[in-house]
Order: C-alpha cells, then structure tokens, then sequence
C-alpha cells in the first residue's frame, strides 16, 4: 500500500479581512497552520503595507531613510512614492507627530493629513496612532471620522483607551488593531472586551506586540503561535482575528540596524545588514502566524514576498 | 464538554402539563434558557409514552428545533416514538441522539434505529438483572454493547457509553467507581470511547440546597477524568465546565473566560 502522510486537520479557521474601497486588499482566511497548504485551505497571501509618517523620518537610520530622500517631507507625496514606484499593496500610516514628545500635532492636524493622504491613493490604508495611551485616543477618533468610507484600519486600541477608538473605528466602518503586551491571556481579554462592547470579532486584526530578531523576537513567535492554536485546533472565536506583525518599527532602531561600518567592520555592510535584519524578523513572524506586516525598506519587503511566492 | 439540558423531562409538572395540553410556549422557554447558558444538545424525555408516543416525539422534536437551533436527544423506552422522531429530526442543527441502549435484549432495537439513522446513541451499561457493582463489571457490559454496535454496523466513535451514575444517599461507595469507570471506558478503544453521564442522579433524594454542589463538584471529578458530555441543568454546571476546560487547557484563559 502506498504511503499516505497524515493529515492534520482543525476545526477553527482564521477570519479572513478586507480593507480599501478603491483598490481592496484580503488577508488571513486559513484553516490551517501558515503556509500549510497541503494540509487545508490558505486562500490568501499575507499583506506587506509600507511605513509612512506625517513627520519626516528623523529617528530612520539613514539607509531606510535615504530611500524616501524627496518625498518623506510631505505625507501625500510619501504615500503617492509608495503606491506608485514601489507597487505598494496598503500603505500604514503612522500618526507619530502627534506624540506629546514630538511634534504634538493636533488630532485636527492628524485628520487633515488622512484626508490627504486617502485624495492621493487607491491602495487601503492603515490609520496608526503614536502609541501614547491618552493622545490617541483623540487623535485616531478623529482620525477614523477623517477616513469615514475608506474601509481603512485603525490602530491601535490597547487595554486602557479601547473603547473611544473602537467605538470610532465601529461608526465609521473601519478594522480595528486590539494590541496587548506579548501575553497571549491578556490578548484574548482585549478581543473579549471589544466584542462585549460590540466590535464585530471578524473585523479586528490581532496585534500581539512586534519585537525584532535578537530582541525578543522568540516571545513574539511563541505568541503569535499560540494564538494560532487555539484559533484552529480549539476553534477559539475570539482568537481568530488575523494577526499584525508591525516589523519595520522595531527592526530600525537597533544596535544591528544602526551600528556603522567603521566602528563595527566585522558585522558586515551596514545596509544589507539592515535589509537582512528586517526581511528575516518579517519572514519569521509570517512563520509564527502574521497576515499582516508594516515594513520600511523595499529590498527588504521585495525578499518577503519572494519568501512567500515561494511558500504559497 | 458537551452539556444536553435535562430540563425538558416529563418528570417535571410544567413540562408534563404542556406536553400533554401540546403547549409549545414553555416547552421553547425551556429550550431557548437551556441553550443561552450552554446547551449543545437538548434532552427530550417524554418517559414510557405508551400511548401516543410517536405523535408526542415528533411534536416536541419539531417544537424544540423551532426555537433553538440544536439537535435533540430523544428520551423514551418507545422505539416507534424514537423512530418517529428521528424522521422529523433536522439533521442540520447537529446529529440527533438516541438516549438509551444497553445489555438488556428489549433496548438491542435502539442500536439498530442508530445504525439506520446514522445517529449517535448513549450505552446504559447495565443488563436485564441487578445494577452493576464496579468498573471492571460495567465495563464487561460496556465491551458487550460495543461489539454489538459494531455488528449492527453503527461506528463506534456515535456510541456514548454511560456508566449509569447512582444516588449518593443510598450507594455512596459507586461514585468513587463511577469516576474510574469513565477512565476505563475510553481504555476500551483507540480513538478512546465517549462518555455520558447523567448528572443529576448523584444528587438525587438530596436536599435542595446540596443537590447543586454535589452535581457541580462531581462534574469536575468526571470531567478530570475525560467525560465527554453530561446530561444536566446548564445553568447549574456551566460555571464548572468552562472552568475546568480552562484548568484543564482545552480552553484559553482569559480574565473573562466565563463570560465567553
């Protein structure tokens, strides 16, 4: 009799997501550990959406940051670069200047560049605070009133400003990043809490925290697989939202990523280190369960793909 | 774990009055509480039934599946009525159960029905003569009924064996059996058998206000031991059930898991 390899099939299946209205994207959807297509049904390809700010990137180290030399001044012109010359399938663009420490723009300010940037592109667009608890919670509120029939997401909802910003999310039709600190319990209250509040389960995407390669990239892996897990071999509902890895953020601001040449000449070239460093912590987390990722550098989001193409 | 809701037993004055008077307003009430705390299954006991059975199974089948979408487990020693209530049954809220076989030659038929309806079906383990006195008999009893199902052509994995719980107040030395009987019976095939309980019966000739925690701790003691669905009060042992699969790993923690 011929050899026949067993198959592990699973009750659960990850919900699959849909964002933008010009030009629409689909992530998640599986039934099956990632990539596992010869054991159940992975309809589609993870998404890549690429990092722009409304400030200039200042704190980019310099060999990301030269590749938006010229248009990472002005948002608009950023994310028209992004779609255009880079094919960009989704844009995520990250509100940062709002931040108390930064520039502290203005949750008006913030709405007028999503009005903007939404004019200039057809690809879905991600909508992300600067990650302090209080602003955005103004900020994203006017934010998704701003991108209100884009079919955009919005992010991210933590445990202590959930419910203004999802409440928002919710009355202007957009998804939702529910993100808690690397602890799968705590990620699983977070979308229980969203769904009490009546957040539709099937329109949140799971943020699990990101950390790259060397700096706890191992808790975010075992995370993300967990969670996988209990969406699919426990049929767990309210952990079947498909999962963001948000790399670039965490990747670019390491010693590995920034350490020059001159000081460190055994640790090889300084750009393609960053590159590796980047695509590597990304394809390990497409590994771990990730449908969605935010990156930087093109080389870096052009050898994912290629991963993927390769694996799908 | 799977919990069918005993609720709708004939036993019970309101359900009697309106099985009897085909009121189907409490007896969809009953259901449609049953399943908002937990039910996966709802029991249909309408006892003997010699007299118009059959009609009475098919009403209170097509009376359940109206307010609640799950399938039902049909209670009664009538065959015909089983018969007629799997024809009614709708096989696309979940697969039907028929509640009871077991040694005793009058329930062989029930096994047959199983077969021919491809439902699943609960294994009393007892014969025609007294009760059984330990694990080790009930699962002699239990291999009996197994290679019986296998003959009838009904696949092992529809059987649920039930290792009959007894009363606490009158044979307390089987409660500790019963728990071990449920560890032996899935040791009796591989993929291990399923198993049933009905809960209740522990308690039962118990005062009230101690009928509840002797069911919710037994539970936890079956469920330890892999029990595969009980028959009993979901509002009662919900709280334990999430709890114990929580404890247990089956299900994710989260700070409100018993809201979930």
């Amino acid at each position: 009799m011929a050899f026949v390899p067993p198959k592990e099939s699973f009750a659960g299946r990850v919900f699959p997501v849909t964002i933008g209205t010009g030009v629409q994207q689909t992530f998640g959807g599986e039934n099956t550990l990632p990539f596992h297509s010869f054991e159940g049904e992975v309809p589609n390809r993870p998404l890549i959406a690429y990092e722009i700010q409304d400030v200039p990137p200042e704190d980019w180290p310099e060999t990301v940051r030269k590749l938006y030399d010229g248009v990472s001044d002005d948002p608009v012109k950023w994310a028209k670069y992004c779609e255009e010359e880079l094919k960009a399938k989704a844009v995520a663009l990250r509100l940062v200047g709002t931040h108390p420490d930064s520039k502290d723009l203005s949750a008006e300010d913030a709405a007028k560049t999503v009005t903007d940037v939404l004019g200039a592109i057809k690809v879905p667009l991600i909508v992300l605070g600067s990650n302090h608890v209080e602003k955005d919670s103004e900020v994203l509120v006017r934010a998704a009133e701003a991108a209100k029939g884009h079919d955009c997401i919005i992010g991210k909802a933590q445990e202590a400003n959930y419910k203004t910003i999802a409440a928002a999310a919710m009355a202007n039709g957009h998804k939702l990043i529910a993100m808690s600190e690397l602890d799968i319990n705590l990620s699983k209250q977070l979308n229980i809490l969203l769904t009490q509040m009546g957040f539709d389960k099937e329109k949140l995407i799971t943020d699990p925290m990101c950390s790259a390669l060397g700096y706890g990239l191992e808790y975010t892996y075992s995370v993300m697989e967990r969670i996988r897990l209990a969406a699919l071999a426990q049929n767990d509902a309210v952990m079947q939202p498909p999962m963001l890895a948000d790399v670039g953020m965490y990747v670019w601001k390491i010693k590995e990523t920034q350490a020059p040449e001159d000081v460190l000449p055994e640790w090889g070239s300084l750009e393609e280190r960053g590159i590796a460093w980047e695509a590597v912590t990304a394809s390990s987390l497409l590994m771990a369960g990730a449908e969605l990722l935010i990156m930087r550098h093109q080389k870096a989001v052009e050898a994912v793909e290629l991963f993927v193409d390769e694996l799908m | 774990m799977l919990i069918i809701g005993e609720k709708l037993s004939i036993i019970a004055k309101r359900v009697r009055e309106a099985m009897m008077k085909r009121d189907k307003g409490p007896i969809q009430e009953i259901a449609v509480a049953q399943k908002n705390a937990g039910a996966g299954m709802i029991d249909a006991n309408i006892g003997p039934a010699e007299d118009g059975g059959e009609e009475l199974m098919e009403w209170m089948v097509t009376t359940i599946q109206e307010a609640v979408q799950l399938p039902v487990c049909l209670d009664t020693t009538n065959y015909a009525a089983i018969e007629a209530g799997l024809k009614v049954h709708n096989n696309d809220y979940g697969t039907p159960m028929i509640n009871s076989t077991s040694n005793d030659p009058e329930r062989f038929p029930m096994l047959e029905l199983a077969a021919k309806y491809d439902c699943l079906i609960i294994g009393l383990t007892v014969g025609k003569g007294g009760l059984p006195a330990d694990e080790e008999e009930r699962s002699a009893i239990a291999a009996e009924i197994m290679a019986r199902a296998m003959e009838y052509g009904l696949p092992l994995e529809n059987l649920y064996l039930d290792p009959l719980v007894l009363q606490i107040a009158t044979t307390q030395e089987q409660a500790v059996k019963v728990i071990k009987t449920i560890k032996m019976f899935q040791e009796l095939n591989d993929p291990p058998m399923k198993t049933v309980v009905g809960l209740s019966n522990i308690s039962n000739g118990c005062p009230k206000d101690v009928r509840h925690i002797l069911n919710r701790y037994y539970l936890a003691l079956l469920m330890y031991e892999g029990l595969t669905a009980a028959i009993a009060d979901p509002v009662e042992v919900i709280e334990t059930v999430k709890t114990i699969d929580v404890i247990m790993g089956k299900t994710l923690y989260a700070h409100s898991y018993l809201e979930m």
